[in-house]
């Protein structure tokens, strides 16, 4: 009895100890939140269609370039392009995926959905704690005939580190010299004032709770949760809604042919309906693939993804990139990726 | 035969008592070795933050990942300040459930309000902070908020801890959250360690024409008292640590306000929220010196008690 116990026991640790860990050769990725649920979906209808598993680890954009530093993951995924040198220093590659908007949100006694018009510098002010309260002069000189409150601003912003706060302060530093030396662009900032929330959805419960309060979310959540937009000015002296057409715009006016390594950040794009605070999230892949299956498996993936993921994108409120911008990433890929030999992964004919 | 059957017993038994003794000091051993390991990588995961800030890391409010300045100022008061104000309303709250249960109560009444206390002690600390932000917060912000400004807010001295607009979450609901979720972890061992006095000892001070209050301060309490100290440190080691519930309702602002009507930050959930998107070696190795401080807390808190521990020990059979 009691040498069953013993051996037992030595079993189980053993057990634990060596268990082996074996995959099929599926494709992994890991980092960014924000595009998950569209990563996860297409996933889904891949696997459906060619038996290949995706495997998405929205772990954040930190732990995956950690994770394909140490080529752990096929690709990291990011909302925040790196730039040249950096791409060039760590022999990576760069493509964007999908497009998103960052809307603010606010909640304001008696004012109704998209009432509220701003400008970028009023937008900065208030996120700076410069503005103080709903009526003054500032927001009250863009708003004739509302009534606004003579109610402090509660600003809300994200507490964890987000693209969508990246796009928010990348904007913010664009429109506002002030903010762009005080504070910043980043993923996350030191904020001046306000309270962070969560996620997108701790940001919009929190604006949702505190009357007069302020707040910034993914453009898929103004939808989900019925927030109040407001309008914003963007580039060309116009307002704009928040709405599909404003994030097309915004990617059609961007010469992507222009950026090298992609790296464009959609904020304060010109054209007429462009909304101003646009933003693509990123695919990166190392240049030269030790394992050219593994690296042909992810290509071909997201050139499905691009030529059968449209209305997948859609309805989870992210907006496909247009056709052209697609060829010139195809183009990129041949150019780029390539094995160890030195030829190209995967070259697609258009 | 039967001899040489018996030494075979005996050297098989004896080989168990050296395994079975090899796998439990082993076992020990796993802990030991986990706890050096934890603490070894936490040093070295924090040595750029160490190198690069110093000791001015633990003074300084600055928290910006943009220009790379990094200070825990901020995330240590509010993990101090959270823990402070759980203890202050939990401690006096929990002893008297504890008293009720074992004292007072009806016995029909023990049973079912211990389950329900042990109950409440099972709920994971996501739901309390899912019902602190969604039902809580926005009561306290409508009534309970301006009533405090209006009585201990008007308090000289202390009004400035009571300033400020009525937003529901911040320092102070963060604190009460807490409260209530280590009141049941403090309830439950002070209920278990008062039930184990021997009655004899409380029916002979109640033979002395002892009230029922002088029973609980004369001869339950200097019995206890082991386990009581125990049972907060078991009730402040959570308060430190809690992670989800903090992050809801705190406020998550790097920001020192001296009203707990503000939003604040404590350790525990700076690592929560910033560490999936900590790009930049420093940025990561600060947050892993965050960990490494409230690792230090804790041990001090346990090591503290367990001092206090010793010295009641002292000056028993002098005092009591």
């Amino acid at each position: 009895m009691k040498l069953q116990f013993v051996f037992a026991l030595l079993a189980a640790t053993a057990a634990l100890i060596v268990t082996p860990v074996t995959y099929a050769a599926d494709i992994t990725g890991a980092g960014a939140t924000f595009p998950y649920p569209i990563y996860a979906k297409w996933a889904d209808a891949y696997k459906k269609q060619t038996g290949v598993r995706m495997n998405y680890q929205s772990i954040g954009s930190g732990g995956g370039i950690k994770q394909i530093k140490a080529k752990t993951v096929d690709f990291w995924a990011s909302d925040k392009p790196l730039t040249r040198e950096e791409l060039e220093v760590n022999g990576l590659t760069q493509f964007p995926t999908v497009l998103g908007g960052v809307v603010p949100v606010v909640n304001i006694d008696g004012v109704k959905q998209g009432q509220i018009r701003l400008t970028g510098a009023v937008l900065a002010d208030i996120f700076l704690g410069k503005i103080k309260r709903w009526n003054d002069p500032a927001i009250a000189d863009l708003n004739a005939g509302i009534d606004l409150p003579a109610s402090n601003i509660t600003v809300v912003h994200r507490a964890d580190g987000s693209g969508t706060t990246f796009l928010f302060t990348d904007y913010l530093s664009k429109v506002s010299p002030e903010w762009k030396d005080k504070v910043g662009a980043d993923a996350s900032v030191a904020w001046p004032v306000g309270t962070g929330g969560k996620g997108n959805e701790g940001v919009a419960n929190f604006v949702k709770q505190i009357k007069n309060s302020i707040g910034y979310v993914e453009a898929a959540y103004v939808k989900q949760s019925k927030m109040n937009y407001v309008q914003l000015q963007n580039h060309d002296g116009l307002y704009v809604i928040p709405a599909e057409d404003g994030f097309k715009a915004a990617a059609a006016n961007t010469q992507w042919d222009k950026a090298p390594g992609f790296y464009e950040i959609l904020t304060n794009k010109p054209g007429q309906n462009s909304w101003p605070i646009t933003g693509a999230t990123f695919i990166l892949m190392h240049k030269s693939q030790v394992n050219p299956t593994q690296a042909l498996a992810v290509l071909k993936f997201f050139e499905w993804a691009y030529a059968n993921g449209d209305e997948m994108a859609l309805e989870l409120d992210y907006i496909p990139l247009p056709d052209s911008v697609v060829k010139l990433i195809e183009d990129s890929w041949g150019a780029n990726i390539k094995g160890k030999d030195g030829k190209a992964i995967l070259s697609v004919k258009h | 035969m039967s001899k040489i059957h018996f030494a075979a017993k005996l050297k098989r038994q004896l080989l168990f008592d050296w395994i079975f003794h090899k796998v439990t000091w082993f076992f020990t051993f796993v802990v030991f070795a986990l706890l050096a390991a934890l603490i070894g990588s936490l040093i070295i995961g924090s040595m750029p933050a160490i190198k690069a800030f110093g000791f001015d890391f633990l003074f300084s409010a600055d928290w910006n990942p943009v220009t790379e300045k990094f200070g825990a100022l901020v995330p240590i008061v509010g993990t101090l300040i959270t823990s402070i104000i759980a203890l202050s309303i939990g401690i006096p709250v929990s002893f008297g459930i504890a008293l009720f249960l074992t004292e007072l109560s009806p016995p029909w009444l023990r049973r079912p309000l211990g389950t329900a206390i042990e109950l409440l002690a099972g709920i994971p600390s996501i739901i309390y902070g899912m019902w602190g932000l969604f039902v809580f917060a926005p009561l306290f912000a409508q009534y309970v908020q301006p009533w405090l400004q209006n009585t201990l807010g008007q308090i000289p001295g202390i009004s400035f801890l009571f300033e400020g607009s009525f937003m529901g979450i911040g320092m102070l609901t963060a604190g009460i959250i807490l409260a209530i979720m280590v009141i049941p972890f403090i309830a439950a061992v002070m209920r278990d360690v008062f039930e184990i006095v021997p009655p004899m000892l409380k029916e002979s001070a109640y033979a002395f024409g002892a009230t029922t209050w002088e029973v609980i301060w004369y001869v339950v309490l200097p019995y206890t008292k082991i386990g009581v100290v125990g049972a907060i440190m078991l009730g402040l080691g959570r308060a430190l640590g809690e992670t989800m519930a903090v992050t809801f309702v705190i406020g998550n602002a790097h920001q020192l306000h001296a009203s707990l009507f503000m939003p604040g930050n404590s350790i525990a959930s700076a690592l929560a929220n910033e560490f999936t998107e900590a790009d930049g070696e420093l940025y990561t190795s600060a947050l892993i010196e965050l960990g490494l401080i409230l690792f230090f807390i804790t041990f001090v808190v346990l090591a503290f008690s367990k001092i206090l521990l010793v010295q009641l020990k002292k000056r028993e059979g002098t005092v009591t």
